[in-house]
Order: C-alpha cells, then sequence, then structure tokens
C-alpha cells in the first residue's frame, strides 16, 4: 500500500524522503513559505511553512512526511501567524516597496498581500544596510534581504562558487560575500550564475533590468503567490556538495 | 603583551593551521588563537586560513562573526568583559563598569582610541556565585569591587600583563554547601571503568536503564534509550560529547564538576565509550571555562598515563577511547546539541534541522551522543554502584539527586546536591534566606516561580531544571530581571529563524518601554503575541522558551508592571521629546515648539 | 437636501504629513463619483477646505508619516478628534520614501539642505521657532497613534479609495479586495 498523509482533510501520497512540503507541492496543495524553493536542499528558517502535523507545529519543507501523518495548514490561526513573521520580515529591513525594482515581482510582498498583510504592524527597526554596486551587472541592497539563504544554497550548490555566506549572529546576521575587500565585484559571481536570480526579493537585482516589465504586468499583477509557487517545478537534485 | 606585528600575518596563519592539521573541524579553536595573538581577527587572517583549510572564505567570516568572544575589529590588548547576568546586576556591575569606564575614559563596547583596552558586557559567565565578575583576556575576574576595579585599571594603564596580575583577582572557589550521592565520596578513578569491563557492556546498559537515569542539561530524556538509538544506528564511527557549554544564566555547577570532580565526567564518557564501542569524545567546553583548560589536560594525560584513557584500556584489547577538548567562544546557542555540534564541526552554531537525530546523524554525520556533565558523572556513579542503588534515591520519574546552582538573595550562594522531589522551601532555609519573593528555577529559559509556590518540588514532574536556582527577596524588582532576561535572549538569538531573531528584539524593546514606564495594556497583549510566536513558530528551544520569563511575570507577578503602565490604551513607541533632541542640538533651538510633551 | 441629511453627513478631515499629496490627488481622482462622496460626508480640516484645526469627527484620514514635531502635533490633533483614524498611502503607513533619510545622520542632511547646496554659500542651519523641527527619524503613523485602518498603495487608486469609504461612511468594516491590496 502506498504511504499517504492528510492536508486539511485531503489524503496525500507521497515517497520515502519526501517533506510534507514536497507531498503538498507534487499534490498541488499550496503551503506558504518564503526560503524554500524546490530546486535546492530545504532550509527551514522563515518558518512560514510551519503546519501543526499530529498536533504538533513543524517546519514543512524540512519535515518528512511520515505515513498517517495529520497535517493541519490553511487555517486562520496559522495564516495570521505566519502574517505576524511576514509583518517581523518587514520590519526588521529596510522595505520601501514604491521605491524598489523588484516590486511586483516580490514574493516577500506577495506574501503580504496573499496573508492580507495591512500594515507592517510591529516597530520598524529601520537597521543601516549596506549596499553594493560594485559588480558590473549585479546589484546588492541588503536593506532588503530576509536571510533566506537561497542565494548562499544557489552559489554554493549549483554554481559551485560559494559567493555568498551569512555571518554576525541574532539580529546581526548579514549576507556577507566571498572576496576579502567584502565587494561583490571582487569575486567571481557572474550574471549568469544561479544565484544571480533566486533571490525571493529586491536584494539581488540585475543592473540595467529594472524596468524591462513595466508595473502593473509584473508577475505578481499577473498571479498570486500561491499559484506562482505551485507554478515551480521541482528540478532534477543538485548534486552533493 | 603587545599585539604580534602584523606583517606575518600569514607565516602566523600558516604555521597555526599546520598545529591544526589544515582540519576544517578545527577551524574555530584556530580562530580563538587567532584572537589571542592579535586580540581580533584581521581580514587578512581570514583569507589565509580560508586557503590553508580550504574553505570557502565566506565559511571562515561567517564563523568569525558568530561567536562574541571573536571580534572581527581590534578590542584592544586588555578586552573587559563584565558578566552581565541578573544576580552581577543585583551586586552593583552596572556601577562597576561606569567606574571602569570613566577612570578609563570609555564609553562602554569601543576600544579605546590607543587600542589599549575596551569594556563591555556579556552574558553570565558562570560566577554567580562570586559576582561581580567579568573576564578580561578570556581569564575570569571574581568578587569585583570599587577598590579593585580601581586596581584594575591601574594594571592595565602600567600595561601589566594580566598573567602577572594578582591572583586573587582570579580567585574561584568551589562553594560546595551540601552534597550527596554524586558529590559524597571521593571517587576513585577506574572503579566505574573496571565495574564495566567485569559485568560487559550489555548489563552495564541495562544498569543504566534500571536506574531511570535522565539527561541533566535540560530536556530529560531517558539516557539508556538515547545512548541504545547511537549504539544501534549504522556508522563508521560513534562520537561521545560532553556538553560542558554550560551558558543558561544562574548555572555554574558544571564549573565546579569539571574543576574538582573531572575523573568522574571523563570515567562516565569513558563508560559510554564501552556501551556505545566509540572511539572518540569531545568536551565543548564554553570560552567563560577557558580558565580550566589546562587543568583539564592535564587530567587527560594522567588518564592516558594509567591507562584510561587511549589504547587497551584498563588492559582490555580493543578498548581505545579518547577525549579531545574543544573550546567554545560566547554563545549560549551552542548548548543546544545540534548546535554544539556544528560549533564542534569549527561552523557557525546553527541549530540543524531535526531529523535525522545526532544518535543517528551528529557529529560529522556519524551517530553521536551528546550528555551534560553532570550526566555521564551520574552514568560513572551508576556504572560503579549499580542501577538500583541510584533508582533508589530521587522520584520514580526523577531517579537520582540534582545539583543546583544557587545564588542571588542567599547568605550561603553555591553548590547543593539534592535528591529529587525536594521542595524548594526545604532549599530555602538551607541556604539562608528570610523572604523569599520569587525564584527562578532553571535559569531564564526554565520556570519563575512565585512566594506562593514554595511547595513545589524540584523534578521533572513538577519544577524541572538544568540546575539554575536564582533567588530574589521581597522588595527586588522582577521587571528588571525579566528585562535582563529579554536581554539575554535577543542577544543570544542565533538569528537563524525569523520568529526568534526579530521577536527576541521586539520582546526586548517593549521590556524597555513597559520598564521606562511607558508601557500601556495593549503592550501586554502585545507581549503575549510575540511569545506565542516564538513558541509555536521558533526552530529550536532558545526561541521556545525566551518568551517564558515575560509570560510568567505577566501571570504571577502584576504587582511587577502594573503601576508602571500608563493608563492610556496607547503609548508611542518611542520618545517623541527624545527623538527632537538631535535636531535640538544642530538648530540651538529650545522654544516650545521645539518640545514634545 | 433636507436639514435632516444635512445633520447626519459623516464628518471627515484628511491631512497630509512626510507626504506628497499623491494619496490626497488619488482621492479626487474619484471623479464624478466625488459628486456622490460630497453628498454624503462634510469635509473639516483638510487641504480641501481651509479649516486650520481639527474638530470632532467621524472619520481621519492622514496621508504621509511622521518626520516632524508639526507633523506629531497634527496627528495628535486627529487621534483626538476623530473616532476612526485611517492611514493611507505607504508613507503613513511604513514612512515611505521618506524615511530613507532614516540611516542619514540627521546633521548631513541638515548640512547638505542649508550648508552644501550651491546657492546656499554663507547660510546658516535656520532656528526659526516657525519652522517644524525635524525627528531623528520619519516613523509611520501607527507608531505615533493607534490607527483603525490602512489603506495601501502608492498611491491607493481611485477604486480602493472609494470602495474604502463608501465602506466606512455606511459603517461596514472595509474589505480590501486582493487587486486592490498594493504596496507600491
Ligand atoms: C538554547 C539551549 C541551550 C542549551 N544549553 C545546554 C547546556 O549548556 N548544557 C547542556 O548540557 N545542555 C544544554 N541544552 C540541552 C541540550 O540541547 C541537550 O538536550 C543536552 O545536552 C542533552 O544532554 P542530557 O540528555 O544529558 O541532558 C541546551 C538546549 C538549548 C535549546
Ligand atoms: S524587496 Fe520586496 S518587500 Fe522589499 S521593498 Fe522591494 S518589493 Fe518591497
Ligand atoms: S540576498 Fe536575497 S536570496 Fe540572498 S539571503 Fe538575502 S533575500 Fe535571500
Ligand atoms: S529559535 Fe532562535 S536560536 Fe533557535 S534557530 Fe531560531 S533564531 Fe536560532
Ligand atoms: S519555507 Fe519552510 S521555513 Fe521557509
Amino acid at each position: 500500500m502506498n504511504k499517504a498523509i492528510t492536508i486539511d482533510g485531503k489524503t496525500l501520497p507521497f515517497e520515502d524522503g519526501q517533506t510534507i512540503m514536497d507531498a503538498a507541492l507534487t499534490a498541488g496543495v499550496y503551503i506558504p513559505r518564503l526560503c524554500h524553493n524546490p530546486e535546492l536542499k530545504p532550509h527551514g528558517s522563515c518558518k512560514l511553512c510551519v503546519v501543526n502535523a499530529n498536533g504538533r507545529n513543524v517546519t514543512s519543507c524540512t519535515m518528512p512526511a511520515s505515513d498517517g501523518m495529520v497535517v493541519t495548514n490553511n487555517t486562520p490561526e496559522l495564516n495570521e501567524d505566519r502574517k505576524a513573521l511576514v509583518q517581523m520580515l518587514f520590519v526588521e529591513g529596510n522595505h520601501i516597496c514604491p521605491a524598489c525594482e523588484a516590486s511586483g515581482n516580490c514574493q516577500l510582498q506577495a506574501a503580504g498581500y496573499y496573508l492580507r498583510m495591512e500594515s507592517p504592524h510591529f516597530t520598524h527597526f529601520y537597521p543601516p544596510r549596506r549596499v553594493d554596486a560594485s559588480h558590473p551587472d549585479i546589484f546588492l541592497d541588503l536593506n532588503r534581504c530576509i536571510l533566506c539563504e537561497l542565494c548562499v544554497r544557489a552559489s554554493r550548490d549549483i554554481d559551485k562558487k560559494n559567493v555568498f555566506g551569512i555571518s554576525g549572529r541574532g539580529i546581526d546576521s548579514h549576507l556577507v560575500v566571498n572576496s576579502e575587500s567584502g565587494r561583490l565585484g571582487d569575486t567571481n559571481m557572474a550574471v549568469t550564475d544561479k544565484a544571480a536570480h533566486i533571490c525571493p526579493t529586491g536584494a539581488i537585482l540585475i543592473k540595467r533590468k529594472g524596468y524591462t516589465i513595466p508595473i502593473g504586468k509584473r508577475t505578481f499583477d499577473q498571479k498570486t503567490l500561491s499559484e506562482f509557487h505551485l507554478g515551480q517545478v521541482k528540478q532534477p537534485e543538485p548534486d552533493g556538495e | 603583551m603587545p599585539p604580534e606585528n602584523f606583517s606575518n600575518i600569514e607565516q602566523q596563519v600558516a604555521s597555526l593551521c599546520e598545529a591544526h592539521d589544515c582540519e576544517p573541524h578545527r577551524l574555530l579553536q584556530i580562530l580563538i588563537q587567532v584572537q589571542e595573538i592579535y586580540r581580533f581577527i584581521p581580514p587578512e587572517a581570514i583569507t589565509s586560513i580560508a586557503r590553508h583549510l580550504n574553505l570557502p572564505r565566506v565559511s571562515v567570516e561567517g564563523a568569525a562573526g558568530f561567536y562574541s568572544f571573536l571580534s572581527l575589529e581590534p578590542a584592544g590588548n586588555y578586552r573587559v568583559l563584565f558578566s552581565d547576568n541578573v544576580t552581577d546586576q543585583m551586586v552593583g556591575n552596572q556601577e562597576l563598569m561606569r567606574q571602569f569606564c570613566s577612570k578609563l575614559w570609555l564609553e562602554p563596547g569601543k576600544v579605546s582610541e590607543d587600542r589599549l583596552v575596551s569594556a563591555a558586557f556579556t552574558s553570565c559567565t558562570g560566577m554567580c556565585d562570586h559576582g561581580p565578575a567579568a573576564l578580561v583576556n578570556g581569564q575570569p575576574l571574581t568578587n569585583l569591587t570599587s577598590d579593585r576595579i580601581d586596581l584594575i585599571a591601574d594594571l592595565i594603564l602600567g600595561k601589566s600583563p594580566v598573567s602577572n596580575w594578582p591572583s586573587a583577582l582570579f580567585e574561584v572557589n568551589d562553594n560546595i554547601r551540601k552534597t550527596g550521592m554524586l558529590l559524597d565520596k571521593p571517587f576513585v578513578s577506574g572503579n566505574a571503568i573496571g565495574a564495566v569491563l567485569a559485568r560487559g557492556p550489555d548489563a552495564t546498559l541495562a544498569e543504566i536503564k534500571l536506574s531511570r537515569l535522565r539527561g541533566r542539561g535540560g530536556a530529560g530524556y531517558a539516557t539508556a534509550e538515547k545512548w541504545t538509538g547511537c549504539r544501534n544506528a549504522p556508522g563508521s564511527m560513534r562520537y561521545i560529547v560532553c556538553n560542558a557549554d554550560e551558558g543558561e544564566p544562574g548555572t555554574f555547577k558544571d564549573r565546579v564538576l569539571l574543576n574538582s570532580y573531572a575523573d568522574l565526567v571523563f570515567e562516565g564518557m569513558t563508560v559510554g565509550a564501552r556501551l556505545l564501542g566509540c572511539a572518540k569524545g569531545l568536551l565543548y567546553l564554553r570560552g567563560e571555562y577557558l580558565f580550566l583548560l589546562e587543568k583539564l589536560e592535564g587530567i587527560l594525560k594522567r588518564r592516558r598515563e594509567d591507562g584510561l584513557l587511549g589504547h587497551n584500556i584498563f588492559g582490555e584489547t580493543g578498548f581505545d577511547f579518547d577525549i579531545e577538548i574543544h573550546v567554545g567562544a560566547g554563545a549560549y546557542i551552542c548548548g543546544e546539541e545540534s548546535a554544539l555540534i556544528e560549533s564542534l564541526e569549527g561552523k557557525r552554531g546553527r541549530p540543524r534541522n531535526r531529523p535525522p537525530y545526532p544518535a543517528t546523524h551528529g557529529y560529522l554525520d556519524q551517530p553521536t551522543v551528546v550528555n551534560n556533565v553532570e550526566t555521564f558523572a551520574c552514568a560513572a556513579i551508576i556504572a560503579f554502584r549499580g542501577g538500583k542503588w541510584f533508582g533508589k534515591i530521587g522520584t520514580w520519574q526523577s531517579s537520582g539527586s540534582k545539583i543546583l546552582s544557587i545564588s542571588g538573595d542567599c547568605a550561603r550562594p553555591g553548590i547543593y546536591e539534592y535528591p529529587f522531589g525536594t521542595s524548594v522551601q526545604e532549599i530555602l532555609d538551607d541556604c539562608g534566606v528570610d523572604e523569599a519573593y520569587a525564584v527562578q528555577v532553571g535559569g531564564p529559559s526554565g520556570v519563575l516561580i512565585s512566594w506562593k509556590e514554595l511547595d513545589r518540588r524540584i523534578s521533572f514532574e513538577d519544577l524541572p531544571t538544568a540546575g539554575a536556582f536564582t533567588i530574589f527577596k521581597r522588595g527586588r524588582d522582577i521587571l528588571q530581571a525579566v528585562r535582563n532576561y529579554a536581554d539575554f535572549f535577543a542577544h543570544e538569538s542565533c538569528g537563524f529563524c525569523t520568529p526568534c531573531r526579530v521577536g527576541t528584539q521586539l520582546q526586548k524593546k517593549i521590556v524597555d518601554k513597559i520598564a521606562n514606564g511607558h508601557g500601556t495594556a495593549s503592550d501586554l497583549e502585545e507581549l503575549k503575541h510575540l511569545g506565542h510566536l516564538m513558541k509555536t513558530m521558533s526552530h529550536c528551544g532558545l526561541g521556545h522558551t525566551a518568551p517564558n520569563p515575560v509570560l510568567d511575570m505577566l501571570e504571577k507577578f502584576p504587582g511587577a508592571y502594573e503601576q508602571k503602565l500608563r493608563n492610556l490604551s496607547f503609548e508611542p513607541a518611542f520618545d517623541l521629546d527624545a527623538a527632537l533632541e538631535t535636531a535640538r542640538r544642530i538648530t540651538g533651538r529650545d522654544d516650545p515648539a521645539a518640545h514634545l510633551p | 437636501m433636507n436639514n435632516q441629511a444635512r445633520i447626519s453627513k459623516v464628518k471627515i478631515a484628511t491631512c497630509s504629513l512626510a507626504g506628497c499629496f499623491g494619496c490626497h490627488t488619488s482621492l479626487l481622482d474619484i471623479d464624478e463619483r466625488l459628486f456622490d462622496l460630497l453628498g454624503m460626508v462634510e469635509f473639516d480640516r483638510s487641504p480641501f477646505t481651509d479649516i486650520k484645526h481639527c474638530g470632532p469627527c467621524d472619520i481621519g484620514i492622514v496621508e504621509g508619516g511622521v518626520s516632524n514635531a508639526e507633523n506629531a502635533r497634527v496627528l495628535r490633533e486627529f487621534r483626538d478628534n476623530c473616532k476612526v483614524l485611517v492611514a493611507i498611502g505607504p508613507c503613513a503607513i511604513t514612512g515611505n520614501v521618506p524615511a530613507l533619510r532614516n540611516n542619514i545622520d540627521l546633521w548631513d542632511c541638515f548640512q547638505e539642505v542649508y550648508l552644501y547646496d550651491p546657492g546656499t554659500e554663507g547660510n546658516q542651519i535656520p532656528n526659526d521657532p516657525e519652522l517644524p523641527l525635524p525627528f531623528d527619524k520619519v516613523y509611520p503613523i501607527y507608531e505615533v497613534v493607534k490607527v483603525d485602518y490602512f489603506l495601501n498603495g502608492c498611491p491607493p487608486s481611485p477604486d480602493a479609495i472609494w470602495n474604502f469609504l463608501t465602506d466606512l461612511i455606511e459603517g461596514r468594516k472595509p474589505e480590501i479586495d486582493y487587486k486592490l491590496l498594493r504596496y507600491d
């Protein structure tokens, strides 16, 4: 007999080794997420994908599915908590959407829409953050970094370059790049790297491409975060580290 | 102690790395040595270490930036870190810090212009029975007084090497006040190992099971079960790890165990090794206890000479086991077992995703057992005296004894060993407390109990504790204590997950707001909201427990904050008038329109 | 229109703090619905009237963040007088573009504006009490007073404003259609 879990009452089959998130994605069931991308190894830091499995909150993008697991996901309570996490991400950085090239293509913003965030609610931190324009083709604006480490993983596991990493601790955690000068221009990053195109927000931008698609015609002008994420398909696993 | 000359960084680093066989998982140990030499981690050193260990530079920078005892900016030839536990605050560490800074013209957190000295606060250094305490270049300064601060400032101005400072400044005593089954009798090294060899590993594991021993590090997981899981897991190698990170504020019993009962602890690890069939042991010593390192290395050396470690232990062919000590560098989260393993591997102390658990995929992805210092001491005693003997003490769900680190408002702070099931009142009577108002049991991640709960008992089923027992007498400001704990969690969050990284900061801001007299009823609701988010959405135990002191205060100590609340539904998140101060200064204005009441 | 209807008209006040009047302009862009609106409401203090101080109102609509002491005074007046307070546009909700200055030292801002700009040679930093004194940072209004509703969009579209206002005026909790929820 095939193994299965239920999510919000719906039965979903899964294969050994799949996470709750994998099983949901395969079946077209949406679990909100920000730091997970099916092309990369799960990370589990944003916590948007937390679901309740057999009475306990677990991180669905890293928790292996197990036979008979009863999962609740799309509940008002969990979505309220997810919205609060998005609000935390907003106040912790400096997000000025009207002045951001990524607006309309940004998954953080789209998560806000999806979860009906009407204001960031919490006290803003307005942290001083670095902007790095040293690379000829890529612009790095840490004001908008949500520490999802997608770029870190893409550069390490797909591009095999280790251009990005995280330093600092706690609220001082921040993205660093692989050069003694600390400048992106002094790394071997190329605009063709996977890492250049994986940032869910406007923290990594390709230069001279900002407004090729006008506002109003951008990704999340056309679809919701849920439709967008369910459309992302799993690529063949990148071979180990 | 002039900092080394910087022209030879490359050479210095090369020889350091070679001394560690250019092993990537020695990275933290190498960084600690670089910090000792240069008093910070120069960027050139990061590049050079990365090259020698064949690691990406970002990984080295990432590790160096994680630990608070490593500094990426020059931190002075003398780096003084004042312990900032609530017990240090009770005895005036803030004033001492101010005195020190004004004497040396320092700004807290900044290095002096001549790069001679810097001063800052650090989380509890495990000297709660010796407060106020501090660290100077990693060495503990204890029982600080105003006179001692003057003396220390003079020694620094006179550029006297720390090794020449009067030894009285560094005195650390065990302060053992009450002994029980663990601390009673001196332990004869080899007794437990001999017993295991006579009885055999299976029968010894059965004794541990019979003893009903549960972990002493906090979570209280059944030790026999953990060891069996690891034993049955497939792997080319097994590791046994002693968790001596002891970062929970108010806890210092592992310090005393390692200072005076290290043989018992090492013996417990060796017993474990025999049961698991593993050949490598690691002890993770918190950076604050660096002063114990030499002594511990000496004991390990002696045990090797005595045939209690190394090859063919106790003459048993094929019984090979040794223990290596890794030093931490100021990170409470590294006490969490999977973060500890990451740190042992030389990385940032970031808790792993689980499953898999360390028992199957731990250090270097091999089956690994992580236990608290005291758990190993118990295991050694059980191996020697049997599980039945051990299980007779304590309660059914909590067998044996618990060593408590008692500090705060009491006549006799120190180490007390009690059978599980002892009531808080009995403990308070022993250590000399007249009027207890509150006790923080198990440190900030534990439970804050009020004077109404003194009949509660130390045990896994009632008041679980890793050992901290901090007493507050009537008249103490509980809000100040909670503020200290909120600061602690905000400082120690590893930053990996959103709810804890941001939530601990927001929690701290609101507690500060209330303490400063600007809180309202809506702020209390916000604290509960944040508490719920951290408890239910966080990645690890730090985030899950970070709201505990705040929530306990809200529930049990309304008097601590109610008078401070404004009788309004809302107050701004910041002080409006203060936020105009910079502009007033720049414009030189002081007219009524330049103020907001 | 008889007296009865006049009395039951909803009183609205609006203001622009650290904003660009874009939200107000968008309000005017509801075009012919403006007449319907004026049939339902009466404006108190607002850039559309010359009333200087906000009297008791049903709805206060605030555009812009809190950048200086004057902004804070006006905002408090609104909160004290309006039953329902609405933050309109990202400047009021997050600080937005004016908050770009939040990581620039105030002293540097002053120098740039009053001392270094071409044409300001020989000038001094003014200390006239008539000038609003800036805060260290620009704040969203909800960090200064309690806010009841948020209307997003830079500016919110005329449709979003219209739907929102009619809901409020007719005593419903405003529902913002998914398509109209925008932060840009
Ligand atoms: C934030 C955090 C800090 C911890 N610190 C320690 C510590 O300092 N010492 C310790 O033994 N266990 C600590 N623990 C518990 C360990 O994760 C682990 O459960 C323990 O070492 C297991 O040993 P035991 O079974 O012998 O108790 C900590 C846990 C968390 C979540
Ligand atoms: S990164 Fe996204 S959320 Fe942040 S400013 Fe840009 S569009 Fe807005
Ligand atoms: S730069 Fe983008 S991809 Fe990288 S960690 Fe930050 S938000 Fe994630
Ligand atoms: S709960 Fe806190 S300490 Fe634990 S992983 Fe998350 S951020 Fe790190
Ligand atoms: S998507 Fe699972 S934690 Fe971020």
